[in-house]
């Protein structure tokens, strides 16, 4: 029997209660189940890209870092290593530790800060404060050793500017084992919540075949059993670690992608802890001087907290970049996100898209 | 159950102090290399090199050579300290407290006074 139901179109966004990006949905739904899903962004498209003809090449790391506050690191990092293999500079070994540090404790932040989110789209609020409590603990920590709590201005193509001394990264270790210790209480209880399982196993289910044709990333992709994760591939920091494996789970729900992400946190932790116990003495930053070679280019990935982050470069033998393209992690799983919401119910369109953790100020630059 | 799993994080809640800042009762120090406000601290070191408002992303930085001013905008600042590097004579500082409120645009003018030439003279004879 054909399908009696008339299809309606519902948009969803950018502006929703419950959406936490602006981005535009369109819902095909009959009968309240959601038969299509048609994205659409641009709403905070604000040409960053095209600064580099105005930004020297050290001027735009300032520029780059302010593409998204939670990823704001992990761009800064990925633009200047970019520009380092380009120029054929080598950093000093500290200032790649530092970096690795940096970048997990944003990897910690961003990830405690998404559970809230998760939490508090269900109308859970206690925890989404007390995850908000925790990450405060973590931005103490930004503010602490880089002077600033959301964008740091601490990466540099040659290094890094700031130098954190033993003292605090003792203190940083001590904290990270406190908020351990919290952080295990929250994801008991939000895990072992019967209504939270009611909400999430065996919704927005993505297949392994599934995510490997739609080439996701990130922990969305790791949900779904694919163990892709760009830290195995040891670039700075993360080559002088002893082992990493990345975390997987095969229900590919988004029970799945919650529990992903909170083992995530406790590795990141582990990797913490394990840099600053290797750390090296040394020197942080070596400024780079000069002018970019004409038509030379210079790639670099990194795994940012949603997932795989894909930087190029071009010089054009000034001082100026002739190009600077950033392909960011949500853009990548646009795709998987709309099949996944394909299937469900309407109240569950939500808690799909917050599962991908969408950035789309990274997305749309 | 599931509700009673944050029940001890909630009871110790009860008798904890906030861990909000009881602002203006309480305030916090700011950390020692805190971003805040960019100063001229030594204007009679100054040289007017204007290497300060080349290195400005945002150019905030205003350097005139004829009228000896040299000016900041400290709402386009955005603190990054690039300009801090540069400065051959380290006059420039980062203060860590934020720059105060105000009712409009305004633009801080410091007025470089003239080096002095005599005592240069003086050390040549």
């Amino acid at each position: 029997m054909s399908n009696m139901g008339k299809s309606s179109v519902i948009p969803f966004g950018p502006q929703h209660p419950v959406l936490p990006e602006p981005l535009h949905l369109d819902l095909v739904v009959e009968d309240e189940v959601v038969v299509k899903a048609i994205p659409q962004i641009g709403f905070v498209h604000r040409g960053l890209e095209k600064l580099v003809e105005k930004k020297d090449y050290n001027q735009f790391v300032y520029v780059v870092e302010r593409i998204c506050g939670i990823c704001s690191f992990g761009h800064s990092m990925g633009y200047s290593e970019a520009i380092e293999r380009l120029a054929g500079v080598k950093i000093p070994k500290r200032a790649e530790y530092l970096r690795g540090i940096w970048l997990e404790l944003s990897r910690v932040h961003s990830h405690i800060l998404w559970m809230g989110l998760a939490a508090d789209a269900f109308g859970y609020e206690s925890l989404f404060m007390h995850c908000w409590r925790l990450r405060e603990k973590i931005l103490d920590v930004f503010e602490k050793t880089t002077g600033g709590r959301v964008i740091f201005s601490v990466c540099a193509p040659g290094g890094v500017l700031r130098d954190i001394d033993d003292t605090t990264l003792s203190d940083i270790k001590a904290l990270l084992e406190s908020i351990k210790g919290e952080y295990t209480q929250l994801c008991k209880a939000f895990l072992n919540d019967s209504s939270v399982k009611n909400r999430t196993v065996g919704v927005g289910v993505i297949s392994k075949e599934q995510a490997e044709e739609f080439s996701m990333v990130g922990p969305f992709t790791r949900a779904s059993g694919v163990d892709y994760d760009v830290r195995s591939l040891g670039n700075g920091a993360y080559g002088y670690l002893s082992k990493f494996t990345p975390v997987t789970d095969d229900q590919g729900d988004c029970y799945a992608r919650v529990k992903v992400r909170a083992a995530e946190v406790f590795q990141s932790i582990d990797i913490i802890n394990e840099l600053i116990s290797t750390i090296p003495k040394g020197d942080t930053f070596e400024a780079m001087k000069g002018v970019l070679e004409k038509d030379v280019e210079a790639t670099n990935v990194l795994e940012q907290p949603r997932g795989e982050c894909f930087y190029y470069g071009k010089g054009n033998g000034s001082k100026f970049l002739e190009r600077f393209r950033i392909r960011t992690p949500t853009s990548q799983n646009l795709a998987g996100m709309v099949t996944s919401l394909e299937g469900c119910d309407l109240a569950d369109v939500n808690m799909i898209v917050l599962t991908i953790d969408p950035c789309i100020s990274c997305t749309e630059r | 159950m599931g509700f009673f799993k944050l029940g001890t994080m909630t009871l110790k809640g009860l008798v904890k102090k906030p861990e909000t800042l009881q602002y203006p009762a309480e305030t916090k120090e700011p950390y020692a290399d805190q971003k805040g406000t960019v100063v001229n601290a030594k204007p009679a070191d100054c040289t007017l090199c204007t290497l300060c408002a080349k290195r400005c992303p945002t150019n905030a930085i205003d350097v005139d050579r004829e009228k000896r001013t040299w000016s900041i905008s400290h709402l386009n600042c955005i603190q990054c300290g690039y300009c801090i590097a540069g400065c051959p004579k380290k006059v420039l500082v980062m203060k860590g407290e934020r720059p105060a409120l105000a009712a409009k645009k305004s633009v801080e003018k410091i007025k470089i006074p003239a080096q002095k030439k005599k005592e240069v003279a003086e050390k040549k004879d």
